[in-house]
């Protein structure tokens, strides 16, 4: 079994307080691995660590066995890492098809392309219909960013990482404040990912980290607590002590 | 964990695919038509050559504006960047475009390319300073480059003229055929003309993909390094593009007025052109024509009011017009592109 | 040399009353108020003008100075700034530059464009051997007044009431307004202030600077380059700044003479390449 993000001693301080400590944690080929922990536990600060947002006071970070440590963050997204934001972060006054133009251009190399017009690249608009397609983004395609209801947005927020055709996916917390409606939409695209893309889930609802995931790690305090399977995790009675009195279905 | 594929609903979605993938072209292809409007604007501006001869003078004054103009929107209004400082690329520009008059040749046409060489490289080298730090780092690093300049070219007077300015600039017929006149009758076609072409290559660029990748950053700089944009090396580009279109301004003025002073790196220089940009609007192209026909207009009539303090009047202006709304003319005018848009849908 | 020394510091410390209002207003209140030198030379005109015109001793001049550029600031706060707060960062550049051009083209008309001549008390001219040390005996007045003041300020800020809301509305607006601290008022009292500060330091640095309506503009980039070196989050930080920004302006002019008025520009570039955020900000 390949490892294909990897971090090794992996530390992060904010002056005195140590955010991240001495993490050595490995995201397996085809994964489908949930990162959990109690609110501050430091698992956004993980990814940051991961995209290169921040940079790691000391360790390593590994992508496909080569250290990114000090790569871009673009470099890193050239590499097959892409990532989702636990807020969505997107693009307010673009339309839904230059969102996701823009994201497969530039995956495609053409995003630094002066001399013509974007309507003009052969099969870009294809590709961007399928995947609003698969989405259930066809219907907005032409509105701007900013005026979609936010269930469509953070279905936006996701397409945005999978347009990268990513090998790695880091997803922060894809359902946070989705209504109860819309949830299984947002379900349904995790569901059917590709079987090659390996993915790291930060997620808040057991149910759905438990329908999702094989593998679980858990992090309290900046350093990994514990981590097995699935099975090994739920049974794990030091893991639901650390969750009391947090309330764990959202 | 991923479904298995359903085989019929596969098939059905993906008709429904191609139609939404046609649709996408044709919305993707919008933005390359000219509209109406656009096309009327043009006409009637190179109309102007042969319906308002007398106002010739005035006119290249509002091109040569409207060029600086829009190489303000560019890093404005497409990539976010505020600069007070714009007039350093445009001054650069012009001195080097008088310089090379003076002592290498009078040929215009290679006048400009020296003008716009000479601004692409200042913004090129001060890019970077660019990078680093907030908004106020910005307006400060741009405030502080042009002040360089400005000195620079104050204390070496004896190449530059200082406070007196650069004089004894000669310029030969362009294209060995037309004249500068004093009526101004070439210059307004020449800039014209110039004007297009860097309204075409800059219309090209902003609907490229390069283009669309600028907003992003503009719109979300962290998500748009994590959609693998790398923001910086764009940011120095359109940067720099920018400085080869203020540069190209500045020698469009040195070869009509044939004459520089260190007017061309003041703060208000910069000002002006943040002005005109901000009056017609950004993020469009045709904010700084239509921003610098307004602005001369305006500086027209206060100018005969009152000649001397006219400053306070524009001063009054920026401050109500910022107050009331920057962006109500161009909303106004898009609500009634939309409603007029919808009619002409409607009867389709 | 040390003369030199004397001066840059007394130079720097001028600056520091003139810019620290700017250093309090954009950490508070994050706006980027570019027409704060108008209010500096509100004040430098006020006392040109209680002094030479109605012969008011120079010092009784000072304090009023203070109070017609503050009630200046507080007047325009309370009617027209207020509005710009939640704007952007170009709506705010652009009406401040809007009221500089005003404040400018303004002044110009009341007062003429020439410089205006200052007539100093005598006690306050000449110059005085201290310690085989030649020293103006004016930079030294400013060197005390400013250093008084700065001591003042720093008190202000954190032995006060006032000054823990201030620093607690510094850094967390919205908190600050939760546990009841008067946002607006400190908003408007911190503006008028910071604005009667910069009349001060008009009216002390009119001898010395060169009093014209073109002042505000004229001298925007220093305080821009005092506010972004010495960061926005203390006092200490706009102090040393200046400091060495006057410290830098008036070596640089005296031992390069033709590129002297870079020499501001240098410690510009230097503080941009080296620390970003500024060389006295706190630590994100």
């Amino acid at each position: 079994m390949t490892v294909v993000l990897e971090t090794r001693n992996l530390c992060r301080n904010f002056n005195a307080l140590k955010a991240t400590q001495d993490v050595s944690f490995q995201l397996h080929e085809g994964a489908r691995h949930a990162l959990i922990g109690p609110n501050g536990a430091g698992k956004t600060t993980f990814i940051n660590l991961l995209t290169g947002v921040l940079a790691p006071t000391s360790g390593e970070v590994l992508l496909m066995g080569q250290p990114i440590t000090r790569l871009s963050r673009h470099g890193r997204v050239r590499r097959g890492l892409a990532r989702t934001f636990q807020i969505n972060q997107l693009f307010p006054e673009l339309s839904v098809v230059e969102s996701l133009g823009l994201v497969i251009s530039e995956r495609r190399g053409n995003g630094a392309d002066w001399w013509r017009y974007a309507g003009r690249l052969p099969g870009l608009g294809e590709e961007v219909a399928q995947i609003a397609c698969d989405f259930g983004l066809d219907e907005v395609l032409d509105q701007r960013v900013a005026d979609l209801p936010y269930g469509k947005q953070r279905l936006l927020e996701i397409a945005l990482a999978i347009a990268l055709k990513p090998r790695v996916l880091l997803l922060d917390e894809p359902a946070a404040g989705v209504p109860e409606a819309d949830r299984h939409e947002v379900l349904a695209r995790l569901a059917v990912l590709p079987g090659d893309v390996s993915i790291l889930l930060i997620e808040h609802d057991m149910s759905l980290v438990f329908t999702f995931a094989s593998r679980i790690s858990v992090l309290v305090e900046g350093a990994l607590y514990a981590e097995g399977t699935a099975e090994e995790i739920a049974a794990d009675e030091r893991v639901k002590a650390v969750y009391l009195g947090e309330g764990d279905d959202e | 964990m991923t479904a298995r594929p359903d085989p019929a609903a596969s098939a059905a979605t993906d008709t429904a695919a191609a139609d939404t993938g046609r649709r996408v072209v044709r919305t993707m292809r919008r933005a390359l038509r000219w509209s109406l409007p656009e096309i009327l604007f043009w006409l009637v501006a190179f109309a102007s050559i042969f319906l308002l001869p007398g106002q010739h003078l005035i006119l290249t004054e509002i091109a040569i504006l409207a060029v600086f103009a829009l190489s303000i929107d560019l890093i404005l209004g497409y990539a976010g960047i505020v600069s007070l400082g714009h007039a350093a690329m445009y001054g650069a520009g012009a001195y080097a475009a008088g310089l090379y008059a003076i002592h290498v040749t009078g040929e215009p046409l290679t006048g400009l390319v020296v003008g716009a060489a000479a601004g692409a490289v200042i913004a090129f080298a001060t890019s970077f300073l660019l990078l680093r730090g907030g908004d106020l780092t910005r307006l400060m690093v741009t405030l502080g480059v042009a002040a360089v300049l400005f000195e620079i070219a104050n204390k070496a007077y004896r190449i530059t003229g200082g406070a007196d300015g650069l004089q004894g600039i000669w310029m030969d017929p362009i294209l060995g055929r037309f004249d500068f006149d004093l009526a101004g009758h070439t210059g307004y076609v020449y800039c014209l003309i110039v004007l297009f072409l860097l309204f075409l290559l800059a219309r090209l660029v902003v609907n490229s993909p390069f283009g669309i990748s600028l907003k992003a950053i503009r719109e979300n700089p962290l998500r748009a390094s994590a959609v693998g944009i790398p923001v910086n090396p764009r940011l120095v580009a359109i940067y720099t593009l920018a400085g080869a279109y203020a540069g190209v301004a500045g020698a469009l003025f040195t070869h009509t007025q044939q004459f520089i002073s260190l007017d061309a790196l003041a703060f208000q220089k910069s000002a002006d052109g943040l002005l005109v940009l901000i009056i017609g609007g950004t993020g469009y192209l045709y904010g700084g024509m239509i921003g610098a026909l307004a602005y001369k207009v305006i500086q027209d009539v206060i100018a005969n009011i009152t000649p001397q303090y006219w400053l306070f009047w524009i001063g009054l202006l920026m401050v109500v017009f910022v107050l009331w709304g920057r962006d109500k003319p161009q909303r106004i005018f898009a609500t009634l592109a939309a409603r007029l848009r919808h009619r002409r849908e409607g009867r389709e | 040399m040390v003369t030199l020394i004397f001066d840059g510091l007394a130079y720097g410390m001028l600056l520091f009353v003139l810019s620290c209002g700017l250093a309090v207003t954009l950490g508070l209140m994050n706006f980027i108020n570019l027409a704060h030198g108008a209010f500096a030379m509100a004040g430098g005109y006020a006392t040109v003008i209680l002094t030479n015109q109605m012969g008011m001793p120079f010092l009784w001049t000072l304090p009023l100075a203070f109070i017609v550029a503050a009630v200046a600031g507080f007047v325009l706060e309370r009617t027209l700034y207020v509005r710009m707060y939640a704007r952007s960062d170009l709506d705010q550049v652009l009406f401040t530059i809007g009221l500089v051009f005003m404040a400018v083209s303004g002044m110009d008309w009341l007062m003429g464009s020439q410089q205006q001549i200052l007539h100093l008390p005598s006690f306050l001219l000449g110059r005085v051997e201290v310690l085989g040390v030649n020293i103006g005996i004016y930079r030294a007045f400013l060197i005390a007044v400013c250093g008084v003041l700065a001591v003042v300020l720093q008190l202000l800020i954190t032995r006060t009431r006032f000054g823990s809301r201030l620093r607690a509305a510094v850094d967390d607006q919205r908190v600050a307004h939760g546990v009841g601290i008067p946002v607006k008022t400190v908003f408007a009292v911190t503006f008028a202030v910071g604005s009667g500060l910069a009349g001060l330091g008009g009216a002390l640095g009119a001898e010395i600077l060169g009093l014209t309506p073109n002042f505000p503009l004229e001298f925007l980039i220093y305080f821009l380059i005092v506010v972004s070196a010495g960061g926005t989050s203390s006092m200490l930080g706009p102090l040393y700044a200046s400091i060495l920004l006057g410290l830098a302006d008036v070596l640089g002019k005296y031992y390069i003479p033709t590129l002297g008025s870079f020499m501001i520009y240098a410690v510009l570039v230097i503080v941009l390449v080296v620390r970003p955020q500024g060389l006295f900000a706190r630590a994100a």
